[in-house]
């Protein structure tokens, strides 16, 4: 079956939903009950999910007093890679290589794609099995693997309720978070043919276990993603808590395993912080139940083939970019998203991106070079949560902005950008901000005007055109009848210590540079 | 000392009672008060609406006409963080060494109200009296950019006959975010009704903040479902005072009706 789009890749069609349109469908989803703080299912599973990881993180983060310095080691160590990034990869595919294994480097999605192809090839395989990876759903592979034939099995828990629920992931940690624990045994119970299973933990993990077991030990061929490949030891990290990436690691014949180039660390060594800050950051957990690191093919032992697909796919632009290079020292702990006020209200389907949330918002639109996903910068309220908790101090809001500001040069670009209703109101706003006398002025044009909008309360209860988001759930004080510098001015001016020419008047210098 | 006043834009023409709650307690205090006509904006909603190069004449201006100004207060953290966190960067994008020194000299000399009276002139006691259940929100750019912590709340511990009651969730954002609440209003409603519900919860009846921006943006759904939890900057908890039982006639509350003080 084809698909319609292929996510990841570059100068595709972009028809989705901007960010406030997916998102007011988001919350819209299940009609409110009765009363305007009642949340639908959706919402209720989201927020309960990020509460509880939430609450755990700030349990295991806040018990280290060294939090703070391994946050800024991890930043540091990040950042010091991404400034020799080649050096780095090349050391690791020389280490990678000497041990046996192959590296691939692929510019963009579909030649990651056709990579795995061309290495699935030979073992024609009927099935793969999966440890979930955001670059194989960045890239697109599952679809691309069902075109060809090859049925893809996601072999974590939750990635696996979602493929089963033919679903999307709405967090990269917790994919199916989005889901109760009611809807997953309603999913298990009608697709592995189980009517009376429960929904106790136990019962719903036994099935999982049930079905999954039979594929591990039966499938030739697994793929996989990884946290860390590491440059010195042509290592390759992966962290899971439910052992079926060590399953998938040691079973199969044939490893491939999808890795942006960010994702490589100088030394082992650098894991002694990332081990830290990864599970905590994550999870809440203070260690993975499972750490994997594997190099090359010793006989006898875990996969005859290993591959190493290194992924640029949009990468290397935001390398470039001094200002929003930081984007790249993500480790995908999703911290972020557990913290963000806004993916508790709509989950992480609106941001209609492979990687949601804060995180998402930045990443997305310059993975394809900002030619799409422009409303995601916006999908912020700037309340700096994201910045908190990031364990390798990514200043997510800088980002943000910086990213509003490309998107607004490119709209000025354009006859219609700099038409629109959005740019003629902000440069007549600017224009009367920048003068003292062009403002008070405005002002009171405005106590004027208003009084056609104001209600017998006092307040302003309907606004026109895109002002009415703002009005449809909030009232808004009118503007009294005197400013505070008209006050200033009646009640003070006279004997004020600094009366309006007691100082210099600056416009003169500031105007002549600007106007 | 002397202190000049950045009212900032919004609450120049929307909440007047502010800068004068601000000027009357700096002067309670003993300080002089200076206001500078000329001042316009901080450049805060153009530049964190990514008109960039728009917002740069706006915080030029603002450089200009506080360049001689010995301490400068502001009653609006999100202001003095959009200041502190970006002027600097602003300078160096338009390749000004000299608006850059300014910037430098200027910033140690910023503060928001609280702040100022709490780290700057060491006062915690203002010699307020207010009579009512307040909760205050602590706002996103005072918790997390300017980290203000406990001194608001110094602050108003030691306001007599105040009865403060906690509020759940505080630390997480209403949903205002300046251009934010237009651009994606559902979202924001929704936060904002987060925010409400533990507003209410609280049984408070009075809410403060530092930024009357968050302030206007929550009580705008207080005033909307007709409750009666007013929303005061925190300013105006403090100016009111034992021997002036109640505010003048021209000073009543921003958001609060007649019969509130007391």
């Amino acid at each position: 079956m084809k698909r319609e789009t292929q996510p990841g890749q570059q100068n595709q069609h972009w028809n989705r939903r901007d960010f406030p349109e997916a998102a007011r469908q988001a919350l819209a989803a299940q009609p409110a009950a009765d009363s305007p703080f009642e949340h639908s299912q959706t919402r209720r599973n989201v927020r309960h999910a990020t509460d509880v990881i939430q609450a755990k993180r700030n349990a295991v983060t806040a018990e280290l007093h060294e939090w703070q310095a391994l946050r800024r080691a991890g930043a540091a160590i990040r950042a010091h890679t991404l400034e020799h990034l080649d050096h780095y990869l090349l050391e690791f595919e020389a280490n990678y290589t000497r041990r046996g294994g192959r590296v691939h480097w692929a510019s963009d999605a579909a030649e990651a794609r056709r990579l795995v192809l061309e290495i699935l090839a030979p073992h024609a395989p009927r099935e793969v099995i999966k440890v979930k990876t955001m670059t194989s759903e960045e890239i697109g592979l599952n679809a691309c693997l069902e075109d060809h034939g090859i049925r893809p099995i996601e072999t974590d828990l939750a990635e696996l309720i979602v493929q089963l629920g033919h679903d999307r992931p709405s967090h990269f940690v917790a994919p199916a978070l989005h889901i109760s624990r009611g809807q997953v045994r309603d999913l298990f119970a009608r697709a592995m043919r189980q009517p009376n299973l429960t929904d106790s933990p136990d019962d719903l993990v036994a099935a999982a276990r049930g079905y999954l077991r039979q594929k591990f030990l039966t499938t030739p061929v697994a793929i996989s993603g990884a946290n860390f490949l590491l440059a010195d030891t042509g290592g390759v990290c992966i962290v899971e808590s439910e052992g079926n990436g060590r399953m998938c690691l040691t079973l199969p014949d044939v490893l491939i395993s999808i890795v942006g180039i960010e994702k490589v660390l100088p030394r082992f060594q650098d894991l002694e912080v990332f081990l830290q800050t990864l599970p905590r950051s994550a999870t809440g957990e203070r260690m993975n139940p499972y750490n994997s690191i594997w190099s090359g093919t010793p006989t006898g032992d875990g996969p005859r083939e290993f591959h190493v697909i290194l992924l640029d796919n949009g990468r290397s632009p935001i390398l470039a970019d001094e200002e929003s290079r930081q984007t790249l020292r993500c480790i995908r702990c999703a911290a972020c998203l557990n913290a963000c006020p806004v993916y508790h209200q709509t989950g992480g389907h609106a941001y209609e991106s492979v990687y949601a949330g804060p995180i998402g918002a930045i990443l997305t639109p310059q993975l394809h070079s900002m030619h799409a996903a422009q409303s995601l910068p916006y999908a912020s309220s700037l309340c700096g949560a994201c910045y908190e908790v990031c364990p390798v101090e990514i200043n997510i809001p800088e980002v943000l902005i910086h990213l509003r500001s490309q998107v607004v040069q490119q709209q000025q670009s354009t006859l219609t950008g700099s038409l629109g209703l959005w740019n003629l109101a902000m440069q007549s706003a600017a224009f009367l901000m920048r003068d003292s006398h062009r403002l008070p002025a405005a002002v009171h044009l405005a106590q004027r005007l208003q009084s056609a909008l104001v209600s017998r309360n006092g307040f302003i209860e309907w606004l026109p055109g895109p002002l009415s988001g703002w009005t449809k759930t909030r009232d808004l004080p009118a503007l009294p009848a005197e400013s505070f510098r008209d006050w200033w001015q009646r009640t003070r001016s006279a004997n004020s210590p600094s009366s309006p020419g007691a100082h210099p008047n600056p416009e003169s210098s500031t105007e002549q540079r600007h106007d | 000392m002397r202190l000049s006043l950045f009212i900032t834009c919004y609450n120049d023409a929307l909440f007047p009672q502010t800068g004068k709650a601000v000027v009357r307690v700096l002067e309670r205090l003993g300080h002089t008060v200076e206001f500078r006509p000329a001042q316009t904006c901080c450049g805060q909603m153009h530049w964190n609406t990514g008109y960039l190069r728009e917002s740069l004449p706006i915080l030029r201006h603002f450089v200009h006409v506080f360049a001689d100004a010995e301490t400068i207060v502001v009653p609006s953290s999100s202001c003095v963080a959009m200041m502190r966190d970006h002027y600097t960067k602003a300078a160096q994008m338009d390749n000004d060494p000299a608006l850059a020194r300014e910037v430098e000299l200027l910033l140690p000399r910023v503060f928001e109200f609280s702040e100022l009276l709490v780290r700057r002139l060491r006062v915690e006691d203002v010699g307020a009296r207010f009579t009512h259940k307040v909760a205050y929100h602590p706002s996103c750019h005072s918790a997390r950019s300017l980290h203000l912590d406990e001194i608001p709340l110094h602050l108003l511990r030691r306001v007599r006959g105040l009865d403060l009651v906690p509020l759940a969730n505080s630390q997480e954002c209403c949903g205002f975010g300046g251009t934010f609440a237009i651009k994606n209003a559902d979202v924001s409603s929704a936060m904002l009704a987060d925010k409400v519900r533990c507003v209410l919860n609280s049984g408070t009846e009075v809410l403060t903040a530092v930024d009357n921006s968050c302030l206007m943006h929550i009580h705008g759904s207080l005033h909307r479902q007709r409750t009666h939890v007013r929303a005061v900057h925190l300013a105006e908890i403090l100016a009111c005072s034992e021997d002036e039982s109640a505010l003048a006639a021209d000073q009543h509350f921003t958001f609060a009706s007649s019969e509130l003080p007391r």
